[in-house]
């Protein structure tokens, strides 16, 4: 008898004889090396060297427009790809000369003349002239660019008006190009920090030529005509973002890094994986550095930690009862034991904060806080009508969901505050989290109790942390108005002598923490990151936390040899020794 | 004939499919243009929602996203809509503004569809063979061992199973790569967490089709007619005792495209779990609809593949 | 079992006995059945119970109160991390919390949405299988297709979209409704019945081949022949015979359910802290692998729960599937 079954067509006997390694369970283990081919092939399509440098820069950017970007690690990539007048120091963070050699400030402080270098050119080999600058500060303000941060070019005469709409002609923007190497600039008031500005993302040197020839996705042109010491070869969005040096740039000889890749990495625990097993060799973000470890990662000597210019603080909603009080707002900060989160939660990761300001800002000291009294808290909670906390409503305080296991403190530190009012004032606060679109449109449209907010500085000046609570400022969730409050900002900005205005600013201030208080500052950032500083040299602590890519370089030799490669920079350079 | 048909309703499905995501990721409160730092002025919020035709009707929004219709702006001049689903260009991204949603498709596809299929091929690879073991010897130890194994793989999550990888292959003894998704390395430990939950139901499978098989008619049979158990086992019983697992493919293929989420989550792999997570809760509009129905397509394509397997395999089946 | 045990003493061949108890025993003699029912009662005592004990401790002098108040899940200590150790069992995590304490209460939780969603699932699969397969005709296959289209989709994919975006509203309806405190069981909800929603296939397909085979025997036509109307024999003739199969789906929908619902709380989208499951709890302990510190109690204990609980209930399932004999798709 004959058991040969007869495919009935040729189709089946051909699939047949394919599937034939799964008829046997010993052939069937030819679907594993299969598989393990597979596996090599898959894997093959990524066979690039290896960067220089791996850096762990945090989340995603958004984007790398610099008209666009507000992220810390889009800031980072941006400002070694695009560069402005002025770039900043490594080692302090001042502006240093840039695009721009040196530049004449006028009597008044408000007309700054700068005289770029000759030899410009951008790394695809046109060249970088006065036109460039201006075009890409013209762009920053047209209201159909829409950047978020337009804001730092107000400083500029009749930058808001054309931003908003109220004048059309871009002409009558206070910034020109005098000649193809002199860009003037004319500014409403005397602005202290005009030179840091000029060294911030949103006034960075954009190529004309490409934004011209592919409207919005000109970051997708390869290659990219990059006006700074990098330029862009590859952008895997969630994974990395790999810059060359770029060979044009004025200052190439200084540059020491050929590759250097930025990867995309939220997660704290991750970071720190990629780092100890040698795939990163920098993480700074300080985002990235879980908190529960900071007491064995501080004793480290590849762990760095400098104050920052950062505050993280709560917020209440002035216009909801009970927070219309400011008695009421009062009395909660009084009972927040400042010390007992920085011990408990945060450690080395912060400083306690007394005022809004942080530390180490320039021209600037700020004033002394309300400090820690439940007592007198007590007191004023039963003047406002809630004795003992009886009658007082219940309260939530929000705050928002971390973002892809990034190592964030919110909920231990609403833990915190809640047991604090509990138990000093009695009274009942609901901790929410809300996911993060949610949590912004809450604060945002005002409609929460209490929250929890941080802001970084953008330059290294008090103005940046006090003009957020001017009455009309979008980022003063608060609700809270002052006309007496503006008119001193206004006055200050008006103010020539550095003395008087710093006292200006320290009136505003203390009214705003120890009278109004619609805020409570929890703790100022100090910036961590880690990286073997024997090995890697030119990542200087600074109260920006900003690491120009093109300042840092490796050791090629152990140090033990002593050969150590001299930077050969003008500035002054920390030649660290073990 | 009938894979025509089924075809050709692809078509209104995917419709009807991202017209419902539209209409759910606009429902939504939040909008992906909250910024943690607001603009100066809310002149230029307007300026982007402007941009991004945010504050068009709903049904118009829709319109544009699918690229059918027209308008007429201010002067009055007639636009069509440019570019739109059916020019197969999915939108912009929000949320990544320098990319649009095919960039990241672009991205992201052929970094998970390769995990997905290695998975698979695991699963099936393992599955297969100790599903047949375990049925032919029933009721001895290999049988115990193997379903115990089994059905340990089914009840270990890959949430569960890829960290305890993780710790004790690439952060213990420092064998594999701890994330990422760079070298042959990289794809071992998430392929094994992906596929082991599968191979796990595979071999469940395969063994209850073949115990169902070899107590069938046509097996006793044949074996009464003197034909050797081996030969008779893998010639005939194999070819149906698969079937339970071909039809289970369709399934598979879905849950391990959806399983990579968290896979990519532990080992920090650039696929397309990521972005559509992150999407979803950023009320990143285009992305989210753009990868459901790529998700959508691919599915139906991949079911398509495992129906006419089927035909193949079981001469009893018959589509009119 | 009396009854049985008479028959055989007075006859000298046992009675036939009805299907219910032929699956009965059959099911007794399944070893790893018996043992993972055995188990999960355990479970579910020790889960109910220890909520209670803790009540009663907390009244019951000082002793007792500080126990309590050790193993109250939602206490913060300052002892953050503390392996498993004599006060506390299972360790204790970042805030300080007893582990042991938030892997029972986070059993409450993932058991919950395991049985009521298992319950949404098997309500409307069995409706949809049972129409179905009454039906027949164009009926049949109209709604049989639906089902066939939604199975090649990754329904997990609608979940998560739909959890995100509409979770706001019912949050704000629950608010308004209720009290603001029912707000913080939206997502709960949601979660019962989005995975519900996703999870009726299989049934469906099983109660629909069961009822079409029915629908043809002899009784239910002569049922009909009767007179009776399609209520009666839906309920009295038709039902009742399915729900053997039914029970051995609805034991392999829970641990189904429950793995949908860890992999959601593993990417943030289920449990909202701070309510723990089982999924949130072994998410939190993976988020904190690093090199330096292993707290593998965050991440062993969850994790063996979960996976003994899966284990039993796989082992339950096959076990009714053995009892009954059934031969299903899958």
């Amino acid at each position: 008898m004959n058991f040969k079954t007869k495919p009935r067509s040729k189709w089946r006997r051909g699939f047949r004889i394919l599937i034939a390694p799964a008829q046997c369970p010993i052939r069937a283990v030819q679907l594993l090396f299969f598989a393990g081919s597979l596996l090599l092939l898959a894997g093959c399509t990524r066979n690039e060297p290896r960067a220089d440098l791996v850096i762990v820069n945090g989340a995603e950017p958004q984007s790398l427009d610099p008209a666009i970007m507000t992220g810390e690690p889009d800031l980072r990539v941006v400002t070694s790809i695009f560069e402005g007048l002025t770039r900043l120091d490594p080692t302090n963070a001042l502006p240093i000369p840039g695009l721009a050699s040196n530049w004449d400030i006028s009597a008044d402080q408000k007309v700054y003349t700068f005289h770029m270098r000759t030899n410009l050119v951008w790394s695809t080999g046109e060249p970088l002239t006065a036109d460039d600058v201006i075009y890409s500060w013209l762009r920053a303000l047209n209201p159909e660019t829409a950047s978020d941060y337009a804001g730092q070019l107000y400083f500029l005469k009749n930058g808001e008006e054309y931003n908003t709409g109220v004048i059309k002609d871009p002409s009558l923007v206070g910034c020109k190009a005098l000649d193809r190497y002199t860009v003037r600039a004319e500014l409403k008031n005397p602005t202290a920090f005009f030179l840091d500005l000029c060294a911030f993302p949103t006034l960075l040197t954009v190529p004309r030529q490409t934004i011209e020839k592919y409207g919005d996705r000109w970051l997708s042109a390869r290659p990219l005509p990059s006006s700074g010491p990098y330029e862009l070869v590859a952008w895997r969005v969630n994974d990395k973002i790999r810059v060359r040096k770029n060979e044009r740039y004025w200052d190439a000889a200084n540059t020491k890094l050929g590759l250097v890749d930025f990867l995309a990495i939220a997660s704290a625990p991750v970071a720190l994986n990629l780092y100890e097993t040698g795939a990163a060799d920098v993480v700074w973000d300080k985002d990235l550095v879980p908190t529960e470890l900071m007491d064995v990662l501080s004793k480290r000597p590849d762990f760095h930690s400098f104050s920052e210019l950062g505050t993280y603080f709560v917020l209440m909603n002035t216009t909801r009862k009970p927070f219309d009080d400011p008695r009421v707002r009062q009395a909660l900060a009084l009972v927040v034991d400042k010390d007992r989160i920085i011990r408990k939660i945060i450690k080395q990761g912060g400083i306690p904060a007394d005022s809004l300001t942080p530390p180490g800002l320039a021209r600037y000291q700020s004033p002394k806080g309300l400090g820690y009294d439940p007592e007198k808290a007590r007191r004023l909670l039963a003047e406002a009508g809630y004795p003992g906390g009886k009658g007082f409503p219940r309260v939530q305080y929000i705050f928002n969901a971390p973002a892809g296991g990034a190592a964030v403190p919110h909920e231990k530190i609403g833990v915190e505050l809640q047991q604090m009012w509990h138990d000093e004032l009695g009274i009942e606060v609901e901790l929410r989290q809300l996911e993060w679109g949610t949590y912004l449109s809450a604060e945002s449209h005002l409609d929460y109790d209490m929250g929890r907010a941080s802001w970084i500085g953008d330059y290294n000046d008090a103005d940046t942390f006090l003009n957020l609570y001017l009455s009309d400022n979008g980022n003063n969730r608060t609700g809270w108005k002052s006309e007496v409050y503006d008119k001193l900002l206004q006055s200050a900005d008006e103010q020539l002598d550095p003395v008087a205005r710093e006292k200006i600013f320290q009136k505003a201030e203390a009214m705003l923490i120890r009278d109004a208080v619609p805020i409570i500052p929890l703790y100022y950032y100090v910036g961590l990151n880690y990286f073997d500083d024997r090995k890697i040299k030119g990542i200087h602590n600074n109260v920006l936390d900003q690491h120009p890519v093109n300042f840092i370089w490796k050791v090629k030799t152990p140090p033990a040899t002593g050969a150590v490669q001299s930077p050969g920079m003008a500035t002054v350079q920390l030649i660290e020794t073990r | 004939m009938y894979f025509v048909r089924r075809i050709l309703f692809m078509f209104p499905l995917l419709v009807a499919i991202s017209l419902s995501s539209f209409l759910l990721m606009h429902a939504a409160p939040g909008n992906p243009f909250d910024k943690e730092r607001k603009p100066a002025s809310p002149q230029i919020e307007r300026n982007l929602r402007k941009k991004y035709h945010a504050d068009e009707p709903l049904w118009e929004q829709y319109l544009r996203y699918l690229g059918v219709g027209w308008k007429h702006d201010e002067q009055g001049r007639l636009h069509w809509f440019q570019g739109g689903l059916i020019r197969g260009d999915f939108g912009p991204s929000l949320k990544n503004r320098d990319h649009s949603v095919n960039d990241l498709i672009a991205q992201g596809l052929p970094v998970s569809l390769p995990l997905g299929l290695l998975a698979f091929g695991f699963a099936m690879g393992l599955g297969l063979p100790l599903g047949f073991i375990t049925a032919v010897k029933r009721g001895k130890w290999e049988d115990y061992a193997g379903s115990l194994l089994a059905i340990l793989a089914v009840c270990i999550p890959g949430l569960v199973i890829g960290p305890l990888l993780l710790v004790i292959f690439a952060i213990h003894f420092r064998w594999f790569p701890v994330a990422l998704w760079e070298s042959p390395m990289h794809a071992v430990l998430p392929m094994i967490a992906l596929g082991l939950y599968f191979a796990g139901k595979v071999a469940r499978l395969m063994r209850e089709g073949m115990l169902n098989v070899m107590q069938s008619e046509f097996i006793t049979t044949a074996r009464a007619k003197g034909m050797s158990e081996n030969r008779l086992l893998l010639k005939h019983g194999v070819r149906i005792a698969i079937l339970p697992v071909v039809s289970y493919a369709g399934p598979m293929l879905a849950d391990l495209l959806t399983g990579s989420f968290v896979i990519e989550s532990i080992f920090q792999i650039p696929g397309l779990g990521t972005p559509f997570v992150n999407a979803s809760t950023g009320s990143d509009y285009c992305v989210v609809v753009g990868l459901v129905i790529l998700y959508a397509v691919l599915l139906l394509g991949l079911n398509l593949v495992v129906d006419i397997a089927y035909v193949f395999l079981d001469p009893r089946v018959k589509y009119e | 079992m009396s009854d049985a045990n008479v028959a055989e003493s007075e006859s000298s061949r046992p009675l036939p006995a009805s299907p219910g108890r032929r699956a009965w025993r059959r099911f007794r003699h399944n070893r790893p059945a018996v043992i993972s029912s055995w188990f999960l009662a355990v479970l579910l005592l020790v889960v109910l119970g220890w909520p209670a004990l803790l009540a009663i401790a907390g009244h019951a002098g000082t002793a007792g109160k500080a126990f309590a108040e050790q193993h109250d899940p939602d206490a913060l200590s300052e002892g953050q991390f503390q392996p498993p150790n004599v006060t506390h069992w299972f360790g204790t995590d970042v805030h300080g919390r007893d582990v042991f304490s938030r892997t029972l209460y986070g059993a409450q939780i993932s058991l919950l949405v395991g049985a009521v969603g298992t319950l949404v699932s098997l309500i409307i699969g069995v409706t949809w299988g049972a129409v179905a397969g009454y039906l027949g005709g164009r009926w049949d296959s109209g709604l049989m297709r639906f089902v066939d289209i939604l199975y090649s989709l990754p329904s997990i994919i609608f979940v998560i979209v739909l959890i995100t975006t509409m979770e706001g509203f019912l949050k704000d309806w629950l608010a308004h409704r209720a009290s603001a405190e029912w707000g913080k069981f939206a997502r709960l909800l949601f979660l019962f019945f989005g995975l519900g929603a996703v999870s009726w296939l299989t049934m469906a397909r099983i109660v629909r081949g069961q009822v079409l085979v029915l629908r043809n025997r002899s009784f239910v036509e002569a049922s009909r022949v009767l007179g009776a109307g399609h209520r009666h024999i839906l309920f009295r003739h038709i039902l009742p015979n399915i729900l053997g199969v039914v029970i051995v789906y609805l034991a392999l929908t829970i641990p189904a359910i429950i793995l949908y619902e860890s992999f959601l709380s593993y990417l943030g989208l289920g449990i909202q802290p701070p309510m723990a499951s089982w999924g949130s709890l072994i998410a939190d302990g993976a988020g904190q692998i690093n090199t330096i510190r292993v707290y593998w109690w965050l991440l062993v204990f969850p994790g063996a729960m979960l996976v003994s609980t899966l284990l039993a209930l796989n082992y339950l399932g096959d076990g009714f599937r053995d009892a009954w004999d059934v031969r299903g798709d899958r």
